[in-house]
């Protein structure tokens, strides 16, 4: 049985049971309880196949090898008394704070002032099949620079990582995050960012391979004039969880904020997981946000749950939506396409490849854009769809 | 030279509990360089026909048999039958994000040819075609059907029909939501694919006016799913002046082109 999530367009605000505003934060994993799985910000995560990263039982047996390759940017491995460190935000559960409370070397990469920077690829790879790492990274993108930034992880093991993003007044960043996994890998993360005066970020989170992988990313505002666009691609298939869970949270003027996420699920428990919560806070007049998720059920069998959360404390808007939808494979494109000539397995692939086709448009890098282009492909040629 | 063969054909479509015949004994014979007018009331089936002969899943066959020169059409999958010739225009056109129509029209037509055609000659070929029905090459980059007015997307089916070269088409009114230009420019269209006298056209209308551009060899009225009688061109004139009235016992109003 295909078990289908179904929120239609929805017109008013769906207001969570406890205001994002309440979440609680520190960096200390002490601070926090151990979840059992119930809490909501865990209740759609599987606990078990965390390996031990929410309770405590998994100490750091290994490294996330960080290597980066740019030639404009700064690289430094600095240690944890770097007074640098944990600008952008404060861990909001356990895991993040575990990850914060444990790394022993993070690494900072500066882009510096009014530098326009080419492309830097940050390759992260597991610790190994069996082995735990914990890890840090700090982007920050100084005054007026501009740069695209590609996190590549890769390899196996157990992850768990907080990443700053820090984006200066004016900057203009690009953070592609590839999530492309091992088949065993378990991976925890937090994106924590933040913009100063007009500045833009665009975020986009590609999930593909992996056990479980649970990210989540958070923008905030720091000026007035930010323009914050979080997107978000992802497949999953037979046994795979993704985890997805984007936040937006307005408490200065005049910000923009835009969140789409797109997935597609096949395979026996493939499984999916998109939380959206946006928070404008009364302080944050004028602000402007949208938030879309759908989500494309390829086969039987695949679960995709999809929350849109929006909380407005301020009626001085510029406007503030949100859409989700989770469907099957839609069966009229299916017969116009194979109604002229051609064969099912194709089709398939045109429709999925169109569905994601203006998320990977977005990604302004040609390179890490036929990637995946490339990855979505073998996803779908693996069941023969 | 091709023939569609339709005999005693029943179809049902299949709501959620129950399955309703539509379709309750069609028996039709299209030959390569006929045209088939089909002309019915709202609802008497004719796009069901359509469709199940395209091989919608959505319809059921219960009885009945279609042949392409012979061959069981039935037995063969929706693709399966474009490739063996049949072409179906729809009244609704679907729409596909994100796949680009030049795309897709690369694609039917490597699948219906069996191989992909060259390049050069392809972009050629596809420009002309464009040209021909008045489209904008812009709509190339176009995702299929995607934001088209009800008249574009009439004239991309017709498009298709030039570049795919079936042996029969079938056109699911066609003609419905265009304007006057519109009409004639896919009339002509049209036209030039039947010239060549090599494919066999099933035209489903509701009006006549189309039928000044396109002239019918035969003309059949279709009612309550099946075809309630047949004749020449003089057979729409008769419908444009009385209506269906006198198949349907309602009184509807005359079909005004
Ligand atoms: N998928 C479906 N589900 C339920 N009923 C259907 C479906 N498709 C067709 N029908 C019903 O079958 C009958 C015939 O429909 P069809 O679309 O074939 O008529 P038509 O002759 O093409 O009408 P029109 O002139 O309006 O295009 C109608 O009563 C219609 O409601
Ligand atoms: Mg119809």
């Amino acid at each position: 049985m295909t078990s289908v999530a179904q929120t239609p367009h929805s017109h008013g605000a769906v207001v969570p049971k406890a205001s994002r505003a309440e979440q609680f934060a520190s960096f200390d994993v002490e601070a926090f309880e151990t979840p059992g799985g119930r809490e909501e910000i865990w209740r759609f995560t599987p606990m078990r196949r965390l390996r031990g990263l929410h309770d405590g039982s998994a100490p750091a047996t290994g490294e996330l090898t960080v290597e980066v390759d740019g030639p404009d940017v700064t690289v430094e491995t600095v240690g944890r008394d770097d007074d640098r460190l944990g600008a952008a935000g404060t861990p909001g559960d356990r895991v993040a704070a575990q990850a914060y409370s444990s790394f022993t070397t993070a690494t900072v990469l500066t882009v510096p002032q009014e530098v326009r920077a080419g492309v830097t690829t940050v390759t992260l790879t597991g610790p190994g099949e069996g082995k735990v790492a914990y890890a840090h990274l700090q982007v920050r993108a100084e005054r007026f620079a501009e740069a695209v930034v590609v996190l590549d992880h890769r390899g196996s093991g157990t992850v768990a990582d907080n990443v700053e993003i820090l984006v200066g007044d004016g900057a203009k960043l690009t953070v592609v995050s590839v999530h492309d996994w091992a088949d065993d890998a378990v991976q925890v993360s937090a994106h924590h960012a933040k913009l100063g005066r007009d500045a833009t970020l665009r975020h986009h989170l590609v999930s593909l391979g992996g056990d479980l992988v649970r990210v989540s990313p958070t923008a905030v505002f720091a000026a007035p004039g930010g323009d914050a666009e979080l997107n978000g691609l992802y497949f999953a298939d037979a046994g795979q969880h993704i985890e997805l869970r984007t936040f937006a949270d307005h408490a200065q003027p005049n910000c923009k904020s835009n969140v789409t996420y797109k997935g597609a699920l096949q395979g026996d428990g493939a499984r999916t997981v998109w939380i959206g919560d946006v928070l404008i806070r009364a302080a944050a007049e004028g602000t402007e946000t949208f938030e879309l998720n759908r989500n494309l059920v390829l086969t039987e069998g695949a679960r995709a749950d999809s929350v849109p959360n929006l909380e407005i404390e301020t009626g001085e808007i510029a406007g503030a939506g949100h859409a989700s939808a989770t469907g099957r494979f839609d069966d009229e494109q299916l017969f116009y396409l194979q109604a002229r000539g051609i064969p099912e397995g194709v089709a398939r692939r045109l429709v999925v490849r169109g569905f994601f086709h203006e998320l990977l448009m977005k990604i302004g890098v040609p390179e890490i854009r036929e990637r995946l282009e490339a990855a979505i492909e073998a996803e779908l040629e693996a069941v023969g769809a | 030279m091709s023939t569609l063969e339709i005999k005693g054909l029943h179809v049902s479509v299949a709501t959620d509990e129950t399955s309703k015949e539509i379709l309750s004994g069609v028996d039709l014979t299209i030959r390569a360089g006929e045209t088939h007018a089909i002309m019915g009331p709202n609802g008497s089936g004719k796009s069901t026909l359509s469709y199940a002969i395209a091989g919608h899943p959505k319809y059921e066959v219960t009885s009945g048999e279609v042949t392409l020169d012979g061959e069981d059409v039935l037995a063969m999958s929706v693709d399966e039958r474009a490739r063996a010739g049949l072409f179906l225009a729809m009244q609704y056109p679907v729409e596909v994000p994100g796949v680009s129509m030049s795309n897709f029209l690369r694609t039917a037509a490597t699948a219906v040819r069996g191989e992909a055609p060259k390049l050069r000659h392809w972009v050629k070929e596809v420009k002309e075609a464009m040209a021909e029905l008045d489209i904008d090459p812009a709509f190339a980059e176009r995702s299929v059907n995607e934001g088209f007015s009800g008249g574009e997307k009439k004239r991309h089916e017709i498009l298709q029909l030039a570049l795919l070269q079936p042996k029969i088409a079938i056109l699911d009114e066609t003609d419905s939501g265009l304007d006057v230009d519109a009409l004639r420019v896919v009339s002509e269209g049209i036209n030039r694919v039947k010239a060549g006298g090599e494919v066999g056209i099933m035209l489903i209308t509701h009006y006549t006016r189309i039928l000044r551009h396109i002239t019918p060899d035969f003309v059949h009225v279709f009612a309550g799913g099946r075809i309630v009688e047949s004749g020449g061109s003089e057979l729409a004139d008769q419908l444009e002046e009385h209506g269906y009235v006198r198949f349907t016992g309602k009184q509807e109003p005359a079909a005004i082109g």
